[in-house]
Order: C-alpha cells, then sequence, then structure tokens
C-alpha cells in the first residue's frame, strides 16, 4: 500500500484526505462544491481513481459527480433519478397517503467490478442503478413494488435508502436498508426483495415484530462472511448469521444501545465498532465523552475506546454513513462528527486523533487504501 | 440578446462568470428563456426547474424590472425591457436554511 485516501461529505462541501501508509499526516484538500450538501462519496473498488459524489441542495435539487482522478477534478453527471411508472404512494408521518417524492441520493454504491455500474439509494426510498458512469440513472423498482411499499414510513430523517451492502461472492445479491421500512434482501440482482427484519423489535410502531416499519440505521458485512449481517437499529444493535432471515440482539454490555454507525474490522470478521449516542432524544454520547465501542466475539461482549477522543463536554453526533475502515495490515478506523471532526485510528481502534477539524457537519466518511 | 443572472451556486455548476446572454428562439417567455438556457448549459437541467413537471423549484424565484414574477404563466410574454436587454432576468435563491 502506498497510500490511504479519505473521502469526507459534508453539510457544505466535500472534502478529500490524503495520507501514506503511516496515516500520521494528512492533506486536506478542498472544499469541492463549496456550500452544497455532499450527503456521500465513494470510489470504486474497480477503478479508485473514479469517485462519485452526492450533491445536493433543498434550492436547486441533486446532482451527481464524477471525479476520473481520484478527486482532484469533478464533472457533472445526470441528476434525473424518475420512478419507474406512476409512483404511488407511502404513509406519511400521520398515516395518510403520501405520493413518492425524490428528494435527494443519500448513498452510492459503486459496483465491486465495473466501474461504469453504480447503485443509488435515495429519499424517497428507492434504488436507482447507472450502467454508463452515472450519466443515465433506472430505478431498480422492484424493491418499491415488492408489496410492502405503501406502507412505508419515513423516519425523522426522511424517508431515505442509506445502506447499499454488495455480496463479493455472489453478484445477484444484494442488502439494502431504509429508515423507516427496516431491511431488504434480494437474490436476483435486484429484480425481487423480501424484507429481512424477523427478530427486530421496535417499541416505537404499533406491531413491534411487525415485518416492516423498523428504522434500521445502518447494516455492515464482512467481505468474506457475506451471511453475517450487523445492524445498527435506532435502539438495539443486532446480528444475523443466516443472511438476515432472522436476528438476535447483541446489544451486550453497552451502555446505550441507541446509535447510528456500525462497521466491520477489514481483517477480523468479529470484531465490530459502533458508536453509542444516548438517545433518539439527545443525539449526543452520553455524559459528553466521545467513545467508540469494539466489540471482537461479533457482539454481546463490548469494550470503550477512549484514548484521544474527547472525556468531557463533547456534544456531537455520528452520523449513519459516516465510519469506515480501512484495508492496510493494521486496521484503519475513521469516523466523523456534526462538529467537523474526522477521527482515525491506526490500530484498529485502540488510539485515536483528530485528522481534520472544524468542517462543517460530517455527513459521511468513506476511505481507499491506495496502491 | 437576454441577460440572465444565475445565483452564485449555479455560476459555480456551470462554471460560467457573471451575467449570461442568451438568445431565445421566437417569443421570450420564462419557459423559452429558461429552455434556452438549459440548452446551453444542460447541467441546469434539473435545478431551476423540476425534471418532470417543469415547475420552477420551490425556493428559486424569478425577478426582473423590481417586479417578482415568480407566478406569472410560464408562457406569458417577458417584460419589454428583458427582451430588449436593459434589464436583466434575476434566478434568485430564496433567503432560507442555515
Amino acid at each position: 500500500m502506498t497510500g490511504v485516501r479519505v473521502l469526507v461529505g459534508t453539510r457544505k462541501g466535500a472534502f478529500v484526505l490524503t495520507s501514506d501508509g503511516t496515516r500520521k499526516s494528512w492533506d486536506v484538500s478542498g472544499p469541492h462544491f463549496p456550500g452544497w450538501e455532499i450527503y456521500h462519496m465513494k470510489g470504486s473498488p474497480a477503478d479508485p481513481n473514479r469517485i462519485y459524489a452526492s450533491q445536493s441542495s433543498g434550492w436547486f435539487g441533486q446532482q451527481i459527480q464524477r471525479s476520473d482522478d481520484g478527486g482532484k477534478t469533478w464533472a457533472p453527471v445526470d441528476n434525473k433519478f424518475a420512478y419507474d411508472g406512476v409512483p404511488g404512494t407511502h404513509q406519511w408521518y400521520d398515516g395518510t397517503p403520501h405520493p413518492w417524492e425524490f428528494k435527494r441520493v443519500w448513498h452510492i454504491e459503486p459496483s465491486l467490478t465495473d466501474p461504469y455500474t453504480v447503485f443509488a439509494g435515495v429519499e424517497d426510498a428507492a434504488l436507482f442503478r447507472t450502467s454508463d458512469g452515472g450519466k443515465s440513472w433506472a430505478e431498480l423498482s422492484g424493491l418499491r413494488g415488492h408489496g410492502s411499499g405503501a406502507h412505508w414510513m419515513p423516519g425523522a430523517g426522511g424517508m431515505c435508502l442509506h445502506t447499499i451492502l454488495l455480496d463479493p461472492v455472489d453478484p445477484k445479491r444484494m442488502f439494502i436498508a431504509i429508515s423507516a421500512a427496516g431491511a431488504f434482501r434480494t437474490d436476483d440482482g435486484g429484480e425481487t426483495w423480501q424484507p429481512i427484519n424477523k427478530g427486530l423489535r421496535s417499541e416505537y410502531i404499533p406491531d413491534p415484530h411487525a415485518e416492516v416499519g423498523h428504522c434500521v440505521h445502518r447494516l455492515a458485512m464482512h467481505p468474506s462472511r457475506s451471511n453475517v449481517l450487523f445492524m445498527q437499529k435506532h435502539w438495539d444493535v443486532m446480528r444475523s448469521d443466516d443472511a438476515g432471515n432472522s436476528w438476535r440482539e447483541v446489544s451486550g454490555n453497552l451502555p446505550t444501545d441507541f446509535g447510528f454507525v456500525i462497521d466491520v474490522h477489514a481483517h477480523e470478521p468479529e470484531t465490530i465498532y459502533v458508536v453509542p449516542i444516548k438517545s433518539d432524544a439527545e443525539h449526543f454520547p452520553m455524559d459528553g465523552k466521545l467513545q467508540v465501542w469494539r466489540s471482537r466475539s461479533g457482539g454481546n461482549e463490548w469494550e470503550a475506546l477512549t484514548k484521544g477522543l474527547p472525556q468531557s463536554n463533547c456534544y456531537v453526533n455520528v452520523l449513519r454513513d459516516a465510519m469506515a475502515v480501512d484495508t492496510l495490515d493494521t486496521c484503519g478506523v475513521y469516523f466523523g462528527t456534526t462538529g467537523g471532526q474526522v477521527y482515525a485510528s491506526a490500530d484498529a481502534g485502540d488510539t485515536w486523533s483528530a485528522i481534520v477539524r472544524d468542517l462543517p457537519a460530517v455527513l459521511s466518511v468513506e476511505v481507499q487504501a491506495l496502491k | 440578446m437576454i441577460r440572465v443572472v444565475l445565483p452564485s451556486h449555479l455560476r459555480m455548476h456551470a462554471n460560467v462568470n457573471g451575467e449570461i446572454l442568451l438568445d431565445v428562439d421566437g417569443e421570450a417567455t420564462q419557459r423559452s428563456l429558461l429552455d434556452a438556457l438549459e440548452t446551453r448549459y444542460p447541467v441546469l437541467r434539473g435545478t431551476i426547474r423540476d425534471h418532470g413537471t417543469q415547475k420552477r423549484r420551490p425556493f428559486l424565484r424569478f425577478f426582473a424590472c423590481q417586479r417578482d414574477l415568480s407566478h406569472e404563466p410560464a408562457d406569458a410574454p417577458l417584460p419589454d425591457e428583458v427582451r430588449s436587454g436593459s434589464k436583466p432576468f434575476l434566478i434568485v435563491g430564496a433567503i432560507a436554511g442555515g
């Protein structure tokens, strides 16, 4: 490995941080697209210098930007996300039917093998795909149309499709998650979908065990073991060992099991990370102490990681797309805060330091290990 | 030639500086002006008008000659001063948000 590139999306622009393999000093470029919200950026595993960015604005709508030189220069590609057919309605906050309306792209997931193919998760929740590098997008409408779509309801942040996991072994299998509908899986490349929420329990909905309606905040998977999924739900950290067919809670000794992010160590499939947040009413760490919690047993037994993180008067949040890991020999872990810091650990979470601070609120963090 | 002033974010997005001078085919209306603008700068499609409905995005306003033209019909003629180029057509982002 020759270096690491961290892609940071913020409320007011994009930033690209680079370092050599030691990950001790960092160069910061940006803001790219100053003043625009950058919900997510992600590079193509097949061509790491190709990076896609979701750029949006309440005034001017959605843009997709593409870089072919590792984030040095960018060009807008297409910005048209049209639902397939008559989009119909989903439930509004008051339970009334509400027309499906495109608002923004929350998450971009490039294909593992083709730099021109990318999936996009959008609000109002739907999945789109491009096969021409972002020049045109088409909805995979089997997801919205599988039967329960009319009953989906937005979470507080909107009805967003925020997680897309591509199975490295089975290219036809994909997992997605929607707030507040739940998790879904396709086994046929996106044609048909099934909800995979058995075992989830959400006290805040009329039927706590409902097939759909759960506020899933994030899913994570280790690429070597795609049948094992981890979930940070609104409340509860969950685990599935059967590709989502069933879930069990692994919150264990976490001080609070509310949170947004969850991720898996690059080389240890049973080592997972979360950032506990006090509650859904108070979106900041407990007692003003910013802590990453790590489990080396795939859940239930957790340890607080605090070295280098503020342990007093810290009241930031860590949003659902704002944690990532690199694949260097000693796994690096990164997360960004709504206070504008990006913290990194080059030793799998044992020690942390801010690699940049005072950015606009961080919406997303992705990492690329460069050869 | 019709003079068009974009908000700063769209100038940056379309990579233009200052006013845009547009030739508009036929009668100059909001619709024909925006059609001409989007033809010259395709990256502006969807940023001023919704892709599907072609309606003005909610947080944008159209001003000219010290008048708010935002609610004028899309096919109504633009003011004479705009058509003659003596006054610009202003596309303005609403003062909202943080």
